[in-house]
């Protein structure tokens, strides 16, 4: 089973073109079907009321009044719901020491944070549900609140859930070399303190589910905003005690996720709780404000690290000591360790240098939790290496440039365990370098630079290397105990007119899964793109997978598309051999015609093959199969997870008068191995970048000493919008896995992994010569005015 | 019990092209109306007060956020919404270029944008970037960065401009 790649006039030569998205179309006339566009008869809606407090007791609910409202048919407590749904602990048993308690759908005595549901109002409109719910009465005793992060773990501090012991969540230490002996003998050893701020993703379609429960077949129904369908059907069937197998998960068109819809909700499971109980559907459109206090945060870390680097320029040790704060709950069921754990696994990531430290404590507070979002841990592990190597170059009178140079892996150096374990198949941290240096012609932007800075113009170059995990096998999850698939499936079918049916366990929120599907299995079958049919997001329908995240589609998905359509293939080769009387190897399918392999004259239409084998099988030879549908699944085995590496720049402008960034012009290299589709790899890098941008200049969530959410609303919370974006240039090196046949990595989340650091070191580069340095993001006018010494406190 | 106020309000408008006489609630936003009694469900409610720009149609020829303006003010409005315009074929260059430019990735926000972008266009020439981005600014995209969007209307622009000089 081999492509040939490398030849680009090979027939049936899909992979590595830009071919139109399949499902683009409906989208751009407002054809899409969003879980808030679907309706079904006797379906009510359901709006919660939630915790005011970050930490109290529930001495009692009152639903007398809110029972009144023309509407409203039902009310339900924690405890209701608990009599149908049991609770969740999220831990993994590989993060050892992970802690945190069983978390119910809602609020059993205590609320925990702004913004947990503490009873739900189920009406016939959602109008009537709202007006219940500002009538439900609850009785609060406020409790003491831990919001601060590092005073968390104070003997003074209360503890958050007595049962644990402590405000600990989780740590780890990774040690490797002898870190303390370096620092006390190197050359120069560059310190600093970095900050990101708490992040939520802002998905433009809010968090989304219509469950239906029928109660005459025992069949729940769920049509979800999710990008994990089948885990969700795991759960649901769990914790609601129905067979997974009558437990269907509908993901239609999601607007948005970025990982914010990869977790499990207690609201949602509440939702599914009340269909259950009501047997009827129920809708739940989480509100702007409901997005702000409830979708999963994430980013929220205090790091201090420093740098130990020889006259020369070479790293010689790294020592980072993270501290996060995930909220009152580990999230259910990836659990909330993973975003530190990645800090430890990332630092350093692209450098060959001998000696690590890197800590991570975990602790408990009373806001919303946070979890994975797009490039979970990455934008903080990128920040911090690269902020420390920036700052080291600058010691040592070095080019930036030229400083990375000296330290990253060589490219003939594959493979490679690097001092975080972390094992690299194969990257081009060289070659990512120098054509980032040519498509940004880097001499020209230093004398431009150079020339503003004589007009009293302070702009800053900033360059960020990175790698990205992606295609992550079951030693993310799995071994940890999490019914979380790291497989994935495609079965592949031809219909009696010759077209094709794919149907496949990765889901698509945009990002072009179903696009990318159909150009592999229209290569891998020998059909045109158009011909094939991607039906994803179906439980009831598509192989068993883990579904979309940790940049796991195309090269996880897309290598089981590709075994299931050549295997397809081969079974419709064999038939045709049979019907032609010719040797099978000398048999393919180009643009949907059975051809000799040597000539390419077209021998038959697959419609003719169809139309024997379905309606005229007894023409056909007794014992001959005749499946024209084929099933392969794939996982990853030889790396836990496929490394990609790439490289960004940012040049920009900071007005001193005013501390405001304004984005000249952004460049990032990357290498994700094979390119299926160059335009919607270029957009997925275009995007994250901008969502790190946002991370960088805009976005912070703010609580106060009462844990008390500031800013919920999208102008509050402020988000890239268009005109403060600049445009990017996009290059690529492809270094392919050799572990599949595609050899696709994962792309999605490297925009927003190398991002941020290249704004702060081009910030930084623009404000050094003035003796100012920020590295508490976001990098708003006021923390650029303090560092300037313009403001002062 | 007196009542100063009707809270139900008749309204008699346009909606694509189509007459729609409606009985609606007085507090019942525009977006709402549109999705929910006529089924019109291509825009969306998103941030729900007026930032994000998911929600936006035309009324009279301009573009409104749905979450901003009620139902009740609909009297006598000539509403299009993204059905109508696709149905009309009126901005068929532009879901063209969008298509071919992959300016949309979830396409949540992709109706709302493409009547924000029609709206620039309308008034003809070719904008700036920044102009077209400056345009843009109160409709939210999380997915694509922009960069895609404002190719795709600034080749639109550039199409349309050459098709009225030739």
């Amino acid at each position: 089973m081999t492509v040939r790649f490398g030849n680009p006039d090979r027939p049936n030569s899909y992979i590595g073109k830009t071919v139109p998205r399949p499902n683009a179309g409906r989208l751009v006339e407002g054809r899409g079907r969003y879980v808030d566009d679907i309706s079904l008869p006797r379906m009510v809606h359901v709006v919660f009321v939630r915790s005011q407090f970050a930490h109290a007791k529930i001495l009692g609910i009152d639903a007398e009044e809110a029972k009144s409202v023309k509407g409203v048919l039902r009310i339900f407590t924690g405890t209701d719901l608990a009599e149908v749904c049991t609770p969740w602990v999220a831990v993994l048993e590989h993060l050892k020491g992970l802690k945190s308690p069983p978390e119910h759908p809602m609020a059993m005595d205590r609320s925990c944070w702004v913004g947990e549901p503490v009873a739900a109002v189920v009406a016939t409109s959602r109008a009537a549900a709202e007006d219940g719910a500002v009538l439900v009465e609850v009785d609060y005793d406020p409790l003491p609140v831990v919001a601060d992060m590092m005073t968390a773990l104070d003997a003074a501090t209360p503890v958050l859930h007595p049962e644990m012991g402590d405000n600990l969540a989780f740590q780890r230490l990774h040690e490797q070399g002898d870190v303390d002996s370096v620092f006390e003998t190197a050359h120069k050893v560059v310190s600093a303190n970095f900050k990101t701020a708490r992040h939520t993703g802002v998905t433009l379609e809010p968090r989304s589910i219509l469950v239906d429960w029928n109660p005459s077949e025992g069949q729940m129904t769920a049509y979800h905003a999710t990008q994990a369908p089948h885990m969700m059907q795991t759960v649901l069937a769990e914790h609601l005690d129905v067979p997974e197998s009558r437990v269907r998960v509908i993901c239609g068109d999601v607007g948005g996720s970025y990982g914010i819809k990869v977790h499990v909700y207690p609201d949602e499971v509440a939702t599914a709780a009340i269909a259950k109980i009501m047997a009827r559907p129920v809708k739940f459109i989480a509100d702007r404000l409901e997005s702000f206090t409830t979708d999963i945060h994430a980013r929220d870390h205090e790091i201090d690290a420093k740098i130990a680097v020889d006259a020369e320029g070479k790293i010689l040790a790294l020592d980072v000591d993270d501290w996060t704060a995930i909220g009152a709950y580990s999230v259910y069921p990836r659990t909330s360790a993973i975003e530190g754990n990645q800090v430890v696994n990332l630092c350093g990531g692209p450098y060959d240098f001998p000696n690590y430290r890197a800590k991570t404590t975990v602790v408990f507070q009373n806001k919303t939790p946070t979890c994975q979002y797009r490039a979970v841990g990455h934008p903080i592990a990128v920040a911090v290496t690269e902020g420390l190597v920036d700052m080291a170059a600058a010691e040592l009178g070095m080019d930036p440039v030229e400083i990375r140079r000296r330290n990253m892996y060589a490219d003939d150096t594959y493979p490679v365990t690097s001092p975080a374990n972390m094992r690299f198949e194969g990257l081009s941290h060289h070659q990512s370098m120098d054509k980032l240096l040519e498509l940004m012609d880097y001499d020209a932007l230093r004398a431009d630079q150079a020339e503003a800075r004589g007009r009293g113009v302070h702009r800053g170059i900033g360059i960020a290397s990175f790698i990205e995990l992606t295609n992550p096998s079951p030693f993310m999850y799995g071994i940890g105990g999490a019914r979380i698939s790291a497989q994935d499936g495609c079965t592949v079918r031809m219909d009696p007119d010759g077209s094709i049916v794919a149907m496949s366990g990765v889901t698509e929120q945009g990002q072009g899964t179903e696009a990318m599907l159909s150009q592999i299995v229209a290569e891998g079958v020998g059909v045109l793109p158009s011909n094939v049919r991607v039906i994803t997001g179906d439980t009831q329908v598509t192989p068993y997978g883990g579904g979309t995240w940790a940049s796991r589609g195309a090269g996880i998905g897309g290598e089981a598309a590709l075994r299931s359509a050549r295997a397809l293939r081969d079974s419709i080769l064999e038939v045709a051999a049979s019907m032609l009387q010719a040797v099978q190897a000398s048999l393919d399918i180009r643009d949907g015609h059975v051809v000799d392999a040597e000539t390419g004259a077209k021998r038959m239409p697959l419609e003719e093959l169809g139309r024997i084998v379905y309606f005229r099988g007894d023409t056909l030879p007794k014992g001959l199969p005749r499946e024209l549908v084929q099933t392969r699944h794939y996982i990853t085995s030889e790396y836990p997870f496929a490394f990609t590496n790439g490289v960004q720049a940012s040049y920009l402008e900071v007005d001193t008068e005013t501390g405001i960034v304004t984005l000249l012009k952004h460049w990032c290299v990357e290498d994700c191995g094979r390119i299926i589709n160059p335009q919607l790899v270029d957009e997925q890098i275009r995007g994250g970048i901008v969502q790190g941008l946002g991370g960088a200049l805009f976005e912070e969530i703010h609580y106060d000493d009462d844990g008390q959410l500031l800013n919920g609303s999208m102008a509050d919370y402020l988000v890239p919008m268009a005109s403060e974006m600049p445009d990017m240039v996009v290059g690529h090196i492809e270094t392919p896995t050799q572990e599949s046949a595609l050899g696709a990595k994962g792309a999605g989340e490297a925009g927003t992994a190398g991002a941020p650091a290249a704004v702060m070191n081009a910030i930084n580069d623009a404000l050094r010569p003035l003796g100012a340095q920020v590295t508490e993001m976001p990098f708003t006018p006021e923390r650029i005015l303090r560092a300037l010494g313009v403001i002062e406190e | 019990m007196t009542r100063i106020f009707d809270d139900k309000v008749d309204i008699d408008l346009t909606v694509n092209g189509e007459p729609v006489e409606a009985r609606v609630p007085a507090g019942q936003h525009v977006i709402d109306f549109l999705r929910q009694d006529l089924g019109l469900t291509g825009a969306h409610a998103s941030c729900e007060h007026g930032v994000c720009g998911a929600c936006t149609v035309q009324v009279d020829g301009t573009s409104v956020r749905g979450c901003l303006m009620l139902a009740a003010q609909l009297d006598g409005a000539d509403v299009w919404t993204i059905e109508g315009l696709s149905d009309s074929e009126t901005i068929r260059d532009l879901q063209e270029a969008f298509i071919a430019r992959n300016a949309l990735q979830c396409g949540f926000c992709t109706p709302g944008m493409l009547v924000a972008a029609e709206e620039l266009l309308a008034l003809g020439g070719v904008p700036e970037r920044a102009a077209i981005r400056e345009h843009l600014s109160g409709n939210y995209c999380r997915c694509t960065g922009y960069e895609a969007i404002v190719d795709a209307i600034e080749t639109v622009a550039r199409q349309r401009a050459g098709k009225v000089q030739a």
